[in-house]
């Protein structure tokens, strides 16, 4: 069957990939990158929301 | 029902002459790097869009099985050709705009880079969408493969491949320009996604057309080796699509939803490898007591059952980054889609395993259970974490800090939950009764019921799921609303690059 030599050799593939990024250092830090997702603030700025008023009013309304 | 879908529509594109992919200005005239949201708020739309066609579909073919004369006596409206459109509407236009979005916006915040190619961004958009509208044109007309979950013909095929080579540059090459050197495990998963469903889909629509004038193909594999490729790619179609490729929205939009680190990132990087070495092999599970050699389908059970291990883990990990903080699940309901969408991968990485060992696959095989385990992945995993994730993106699109009504997203959880638990609730009673009823046999042998006795049986459980599927259903109508409400008079947004100063972190 053509899929076992096909799998095979894509698992081989993925060894290889998990080698390079073992060795490139991806996984030596594996505390920070988990808080710098979060210290990525993507939360837009109020000034440019002009609507910023209406919507805290009625978020406000909604968690009652 | 048609007016809700139109003025869904008529909104989307009002947002889209706005804010389209290929409009966006970019980092033009010396002003701030932006991120290119342009791209992700045309997906994030569509996959509402989607979302409603794809469902509206669903109900209609459930009604079909309640109400055989639904279909009028209209070929493009039979159950047959309905159901495809239903299926490829939900997984590659709901599910994969809602990929598509995401999968965009995270990897440019978390690499700190605007995406790639602007052009190639926009093609993505613009290419699969059109593989969307095709698909709704010639599925219903009859033209198909009649590879499930890979119906659409080799002109179609083709396009698919290259808006997905388009999407893999941008995506990759968006990575390769990062200025942050790690790479966010989120974006692990989204390329794992990206690269064996390019692969999946090559080797699987490798077919000959009998004419370069003609839609219709053969494939290129005889028999069972057809048999075999088609479910070595509809299952990874669905660990590579339905799961890595969300898994990827979960470990970025639970943390940032929920304001806290993922639970463990040693955790989330060995679930990755695990799934990625073990899913490959788990497609025979499908083709259990068929002409398919018996090591085989023994090896894909094997597969199958070990496969349990790395979703439990992965969905404890997205669960726990609650810990010492359940009181966000009471007051956020984005968290509660978010949430809730892992308990029901729990539960259905629970029960595909389970369903994958030949024992219980002899009374699940081919009954209505089947489509109840799908539907638990579909609807309560697939479904609420794209919803979950769209409800964070839409309104950051458009430069605002929530949606319109953060009420009517409570009132979408709770409508959207009753119909999940409705709906496979009546499809695991309904598949286990047929399951009983067409294995049983009186003393001398003969079959106890006739097959049209488990037809008729099964009529109930068909009501309470079209009632299950008419409420989830309703809730993408409320998400429309809401999403209507919320960018409505509102200016696309495209937020400035925070390290937009710095050196990229690798050339």
């Amino acid at each position: 069957m053509l899929m076992i030599p096909f799998s095979v050799v894509l698992v081989l593939g993925i060894g290889a990939l998990f080698w390079w990024s073992v060795g490139s250092g991806q996984f030596d830090d594996l505390e920070g990158p988990a808080q710098r997702v979060l210290a990525d603030d993507d939360t837009p700025p109020l000034p440019s929301n002009p609507d910023a008023a209406v919507d805290l009013t009625h978020v406000n309304s909604g968690n009652h | 029902m048609g007016n809700p879908t139109a003025s869904a529509a008529t909104a989307s594109s009002a947002a889209l002459t706005g804010a389209l992919p290929g409009r966006s200005t970019g980092a033009a005239d010396g002003a701030a790097e932006t991120f290119n949201y342009g791209v992700v708020r045309g997906f994030a739309i569509m996959t509402v869009v989607w979302g409603i066609v794809g469902m509206l579909v669903g109900v209609i073919i459930a009604a079909q099985l309640l109400w055989p004369a639904l279909n009028f006596d209209i070929p493009w409206l039979s159950y047959g050709r309905l159901r495809p459109l239903h299926t490829n509407a939900v997984i590659f236009a709901f599910g994969g705009s809602a990929l598509f979005a995401s999968s965009y916006y995270c990897v440019q915040r978390t690499c700190q880079a605007r995406l790639f190619s602007n052009v190639l961004a926009s093609f993505t958009f613009w290419g699969w969408n059109l593989v969307i509208v095709l698909a709704a044109i010639t599925l219903p007309l009859g033209i198909t493969s009649s590879k499930e979950y890979a119906e659409l013909e080799w002109p179609i095929d083709i396009l698919i491949t290259l808006v997905w080579v388009a999407y893999a540059v941008v995506f990759f090459g968006t990575i390769a320009k990062r200025r942050t050197p790690h790479i966010y495990v989120a974006n692990w998963f989204f390329g794992a996604f990206i690269i064996t469903i390019a692969l999946l889909h090559v080797v699987n629509s490798a077919a000959l057309p009998i004419g370069l004038t003609s839609w219709k193909s053969y494939s290129a594999y005889p028999g069972v080796q057809d048999a075999m490729i088609q479910w070595w790619y509809g299952h990874n179609a669905v660990g590579f699509f339905l799961t890595a490729g969300f898994l990827g929205m979960m470990y970025y939009f639970v943390p940032k939803q929920a304001g806290r680190p993922i639970y463990s990132y040693r955790l989330s990087v060995v679930h990755f490898w695990a799934l990625i070495f073990l899913y490959m092999w788990a497609g025979p599970h499908h083709l259990h007591y068929t002409a398919l050699p018996d090591w085989t389908q023994s090896l894909g059970m094997v597969f199958s059952l070990i496969l349990l291990a790395p979703s439990w883990g992965g969905m404890i990990n997205g669960m726990m980054t609650l810990s010492g903080a359940w009181h966000k699940l009471r007051e956020d309901p984005i968290l509660k889609f978010l949430i809730v969408s892992l308990s029901f991968y729990g539960m259905s990485t629970f029960e595909g395993p389970m369903m994958s060992i030949k024992t219980v696959n002899a009374l699940s095989h081919y009954t209505d259970w089947t489509i109840g385990h799908v539907h638990s992945g579909a609807l309560g995993w697939v479904a609420f974490i794209s919803i979950g994730s769209m409800y964070y993106l839409l309104p950051r699109m458009f430069g605002k800090t929530q949606m319109w009504s953060v009420r009517l997203i409570t009132v979408h959880f709770w409508i959207a939950t009753s119909g999940v638990v409705l709906y496979i609730a009546a499809m695991w009673i309904a598949g286990v009764m047929q399951g009983l009823m067409w294995r049983a046999t009186n003393a001398d042998g003969t079959l106890t019921y006739a097959f049209v006795e488990s037809v008729k049986a099964t009529y109930p459980f068909y009501a309470i799921r079209l009632v299950g599927g008419l409420l989830f259903f309703s809730g993408m109508l409320l998400m429309a609303y809401n999403t209507i409400r919320t960018i409505a008079g509102a200016k696309p947004y495209d937020a400035p690059i925070p390290l937009a100063g710095s050196a990229p972190a690798h050339g």
